[in-house]
């Protein structure tokens, strides 16, 4: 029943507008990091901007087609794209080419690269809203637990396995959809998961012992109020501190065992545990120049100095966000940051006036994977998270990351114009 | 079920509040970045920030006595950030330069094709007296700066193959090591180019600020940034200076090489090339005049025939023919070979030593039909069961050997020489060959070829009686950290060392005996062994080789010379060879006449050629 030329006027254009805004200020700069090496032509082929432009217009290309397909087909075919993507990844294992210390890519030959896990995250996001959304499923039935765990882990861990930590990261961001659904516990174990993080970096940062007293006293504290007022679950509050006192003593184990080199020192570097500005710390050091240099008005478009290849690496791909904050200072980044919040906090509204359950876990499960991409790009710009390479969504350069983003966006337009004809 | 709903849908405010904190976080960490953070805004004012590449001092090389090799002196290089150059007067700068506008253009333009934003050289090696002069109005020009660096300087101006030398990066190098930017300067040939990461050392960066006057500010958040040279390694080679020298005073006038090498430990010390040229030539701004007048001199002095020039050893190779039939089991010391003289078949011997020599006599007189035999029993031996079989045996123990093949110690673009296989005497005979075929083996013709390197080699393995280190340059870092382990390594031939007695009283026969092929070399005091070889060569008249060592009791010495065109080995290689091993041994020599004769000896290679 659905009138195909009617979607124009279903779609949620505040959503989109931002998309739109997003994309356009991203396309800008990749084009003003590229300027270093002489002037050239916006749509020059040769240059990154150039191919962008391309990778953005068949972005929006497939993503007018996401909207004329039918909304019920992602639901009905959401395990089968699963299963493709885990698929690819596998492929990727195998076959896959190095590029930058992680295997991620699939070559198809011609300057044609897909990226496999950017579009895991959408498979693995239509996954989980596909198996929530059915009648039957309970989180708080273990029935269902076990196979949602299973559809995130499998994943990430395939990713890992191609030493793309960054990535494999993103899939924690659906404790967000977990805990939206009523996942026993998953509110606690976001509060334990920001304190196992506190104490990781105080623990670096001091000591065990010191740690050791910190933890020891506040147990006592605690305990003393628990006896005291004959508070309940005494036990449940044991086990958490029990909990961080272990953790103080594999962080040492951890850190200097389980992470990667490269990984260990980014983390020491932004805890500034080792000053290194010519070595690791070059990045984060410059990217922090750049943006610092912009102050609040900015040098203006194609003015910067600092967010060249030269001095940024990565210039167009990771630490695009360094270009905004230099040629648009303050008001540019604040203007992106709130086009960012925007566009999360519409989504969320959107998820929850679906009539689907199926649209509304896929909102929320969308909504954690591009703000966890967001804050960890641009924490990593700013010195506020550890270099970890992921791209920041519809700004970055890449073709994968673009195209990957925009029908995950794409879809959920689709369902939420087609909420409507849910009787 | 409906309530419970309600309740989970609240939860929807405790994730935008998430999203909300971690927003406005950032945003407060934007604000101390962009606005209330001063010393990053500076550079917003009109500053740039220069990126100052601090070189360090390229490690020093020294001799294997400590004597200077290579040391550095200071330059300037006049840099230029393209995107930073505006309003100069071009033609005052064109004067003040001494050149021409259309070179300022043709090079600004090769610095902005490089990059707008990156310093790359303009002027490269600027001398003291114009940097003293220009730098002082170099404030009216935005955009240029002085950046000191150091050049190579050659004191006693020998080994210029050996030491090689740097030039400026290009593209591939650029490509290959980050590490390296336009303009920079890395090793291209010899040890410069094997030890450029010992002797490079890691540059260093300064950031200052430069206002619009192009004036420096001072350093950049109080140097935060700003990271110290540190300086390269110093190289101690197993070179004697001394000996190098008088070796290329020696091959005055001739085309051919002379390798020395200390035997207990493989390390070169002397790695003579023949012509030579003075390796000061192609530094700083003459290198690249200099080095296409030396690309066009037809004597080709730029080629290091000590590892690029391939010879047939002719009978330097009757030794290791005699050791393979005494390993093999083919032939004993006693064994005595018929020789006709001239009239011996299939080859003929070109001494006239009579009867039938065993084989320290054959290598006295260097008789042919002695080593041909000798190489037909051993291919044909029955314990092979073919010779086909005999014949891979005998090419596995000359690889054994060290030829045939590069050592691939710390000596770039080092010739491997040929020792054929039987494969290739398969496809050329069509499968069908035999002793007779291939006799020339036997006597170091034929396909055979070896460079001076390996021959010395061979003298040096005898010497030791049956191994050898990989001969190489390098004996210490000055830093005291350990060589490459592949240097130091004892490689065995697989030959028992009672057979190598055998051939050293052999080649100590050569000086010594009655019929000894190079008694006229004798030296007198030091006992020493040799062989000469009188090689063939299609394009006109035989080379004359020699290789030798000395003291026989204790070698310290092992050597080999060629002297292109030069006649019997005789002739000018054993001369050399014996005043080299007495000038090592005793610091002089004994025998001004011969020295004189060699010396000044010139083979006229015009008239030599045309006999082609």
């Amino acid at each position: 029943m659905t009138d195909r030329n009617s979607i124009i006027g279903k779609v949620d254009w505040p959503l989109l507008l931002m998309y739109f805004a997003l994309v356009i200020v991203g396309w800008l700069s990749i084009y003003s990091a590229g300027m270093s090496e002489g002037h050239h032509a916006i749509y020059d082929m040769s240059q990154f901007c150039g191919k962008q432009m391309m990778w953005i217009g068949i972005s929006l290309g497939v993503g007018f087609l996401v909207l004329l397909l039918d909304a019920k087909i992602y639901d009905a075919f959401a395990i089968w794209v699963y299963v493709i993507v885990m698929l690819l990844l596998l492929v990727v294992l195998v076959y896959g080419r190095a590029t930058n210390g992680a295997t991620s890519w699939i070559d198809f030959g011609g300057g044609i690269k897909l990226q496999p896990s950017e579009f895991a995250k959408l498979g693995t996001a239509l996954a989980v809203a596909s198996f929530l959304g059915r009648q039957d499923s309970d989180l708080s039935n273990r029935k269902t637990r076990l196979p949602v765990y299973a559809l995130i882990l499998l994943p990430a861990a395939l990713v890992l396995l191609q030493h793309d930590a960054g990535s494999a990261i993103v899939f924690a961001s659906f404790i967000f959809v977990l805990y939206r659904e009523g996942l026993p516990g998953a509110g606690a174990v976001m509060l334990l998961a920001v304190g196992a993080v506190a104490v990781f970096v105080l623990t670096l940062l001091w000591s065990k012992t010191v740690m050791c007293i910190i933890i020891g006293s506040m147990f006592a504290l605690t305990l003393a109020y628990y006896l005291l007022h004959k508070k309940k679950g005494l036990w449940r509050m044991v086990a958490v501190y029990a909990f961080f006192f272990a953790f103080v003593f594999c962080v040492d184990f951890a850190f200097y065992h389980i992470l990667e080199d490269h990984q260990r020192i980014r983390i020491e570097v932004i805890l500034g545990m080792k000053d290194d500005p010519q070595g690791a710390g070059y990045n984060l050091h410059q990217s922090q120049i750049a943006i610092g240099s912009g102050g609040f008005w900015g040098k203006g478009f194609l003015q910067g100095t600092q967010t060249k290849y030269d001095f940024v690496p990565e210039q167009h791909t990771d630490f695009i966000f360094c270009t905004v904050g230099e040629e648009g200072g303050f008001k540019g980044t604040l203007f992106v940051i709130l086009l960012y919040v925007g566009l999360l906090v519409r989504i969320i509204k959107m998820a929850e006036r679906q009539k689907l359950a199926f649209s509304r876990i896929y909102g929320y499960a969308i909504a954690g994977i591009l703000f966890v991409h967001v804050a960890i790009n641009i924490g990593m710009t700013i010195g506020l998270v550890p270099v970890i390479g992921i791209p920041l969504p519809f700004l970055s350069y890449g073709g994968s990351s673009l195209l990957a983003f925009t029908v995950m966006l794409a879809i959920f337009v689709k369902q939420d114009a087609n909420r409507l004809n849910i009787l | 079920m409906k309530n419970q709903n309600r309740n989970l849908s609240n939860r929807q405010y405790v994730i935008i509040g998430v999203f909300a904190v971690v927003g406005l976080l950032y945003v407060i960490k934007l604000f101390s970045l962009q606005v209330l953070n001063k010393e990053l805004k500076q550079s917003a004012d009109n500053n740039v920030l220069r990126y100052v590449t601090q070189y360090p001092a390229r490690g020093k090389v020294f001799d294997r006595n400590g004597k200077l090799l290579v040391y550095n002196e200071a330059v300037y290089d006049l840099m230029v950030v393209p995107g930073q150059v505006k309003d100069i007067d071009t033609l005052e700068f064109c004067r003040l330069l001494k050149i021409t506008p259309e070179s300022f253009v043709e090079r600004l333009t090769k610095a902005k094709k490089y990059s707008r934003i990156k310093a790359s050289a303009f002027l490269p090696q600027v001398s003291k007296e114009d940097y003293a002069h220009v730098g002082e109005v170099l404030y009216r020009f935005p955009g240029f700066y002085f950046q000191t660096r150091t050049l190579r300087h050659y004191p006693s101006a020998v080994a210029a193959h050996t030491l090689g030398d740097i030039g400026e990066v290009n593209h591939d190098e650029m490509a290959a090591d980050p590490y390296y930017k336009m303009g920079d300067y890395v090793g291209k040939s010899g040890i410069e180019k094997f030890y450029e990461k010992e002797l490079r050392g890691k540059k260093g960066l300064k950031v200052v600020l430069v206002d619009v006057h192009n004036r420096e500010k001072g350093s950049y958040l109080d140097g935060a940034l700003d990271s110290l040279p540190v300086p390269g390694k110093d190289l101690y080679l197993g070179l004697d200076a001394e000996l190098q020298a008088y070796g290329e005073r020696l091959m005055n006038g001739k085309i051919g090489s002379i390798v020395a090498i200390e035997p207990k430990t493989g390390q070169i010390l002397a790695f003579v090339t023949s012509p030579t040229y003075d390796p000061n030539l192609l530094v700083g701004r003459v290198r690249g005049a200099n080095y296409n007048a030396l690309l066009n001199d037809p004597s080709k002095p730029l080629i290091n025939r000590a590892i690029s020039g391939t010879y047939p050893p002719g009978s330097t190779f009757k030794m290791v023919n005699g050791l393979i039939a005494l390993q093999s089991g083919s032939i004993t010391p006693a064994t005595q070979f018929h020789c006709n003289g001239p009239a011996s078949t299939p080859i003929k011997c070109t001494h006239f030593h009579g009867g039938a020599p065993d084989l320290a006599n054959a290598i006295e007189n260097s008789c042919n039909p002695y080593f041909y035999e000798a190489f037909k029993t051993t291919i044909n031996n029955p314990k092979f069961g073919g010779i086909k079989k005999g014949y891979d045996y005998w090419r596995q123990m000359t690889w054994n050997l060290g030829l045939g093949h590069p050592f691939e110690t710390d000596i770039p673009y080092e010739k491997s020489g040929n020792i054929p296989t039987g494969a290739y005497y398969d496809k050329m005979y069509n499968g069908s060959w035999n002793s007779v075929t291939i006799r020339s083996l036997g006597i170091g013709q034929g396909e055979i070829l070896l460079t001076p390197l390996q021959l010395a080699n061979i003298a040096a393995t005898i010497a030791n009686e049956g191994y050898y280190y990989p001969p190489h340059l390098i004996r210490a870092f000055g830093d005291s950290t350990a060589i490459p382990e592949k240097m130091t390594t004892r490689l065995e031939t697989g030959i028992e060392s009672r057979h190598f007695k055998v051939i050293k009283a052999g080649m100590q026969s050569v000086f010594e005996g009655s019929h000894g092929t190079a008694r006229g070399s004798r030296i007198p005091g030091i006992t020493a062994g040799g062989k000469t070889g009188t090689a063939q060569n299609p394009h006109g008249d035989n080379h004359s080789i020699f290789i030798a060592f000395a003291p026989v009791e204790d070698p310290q010495i092992a050597l080999s010379i060629i002297i292109e065109n030069g006649g019997y080995g005789s002739t000018w290689a054993a001369p050399i060879a014996s005043l080299m091993m007495e000038k090592y041994i005793r610091g002089y020599t004994e025998r001004p006449n011969v020295e004189e004769r060699m010396m000044n000896g010139v083979i006229n290679y015009d008239i030599k050629k045309k006999k082609q």
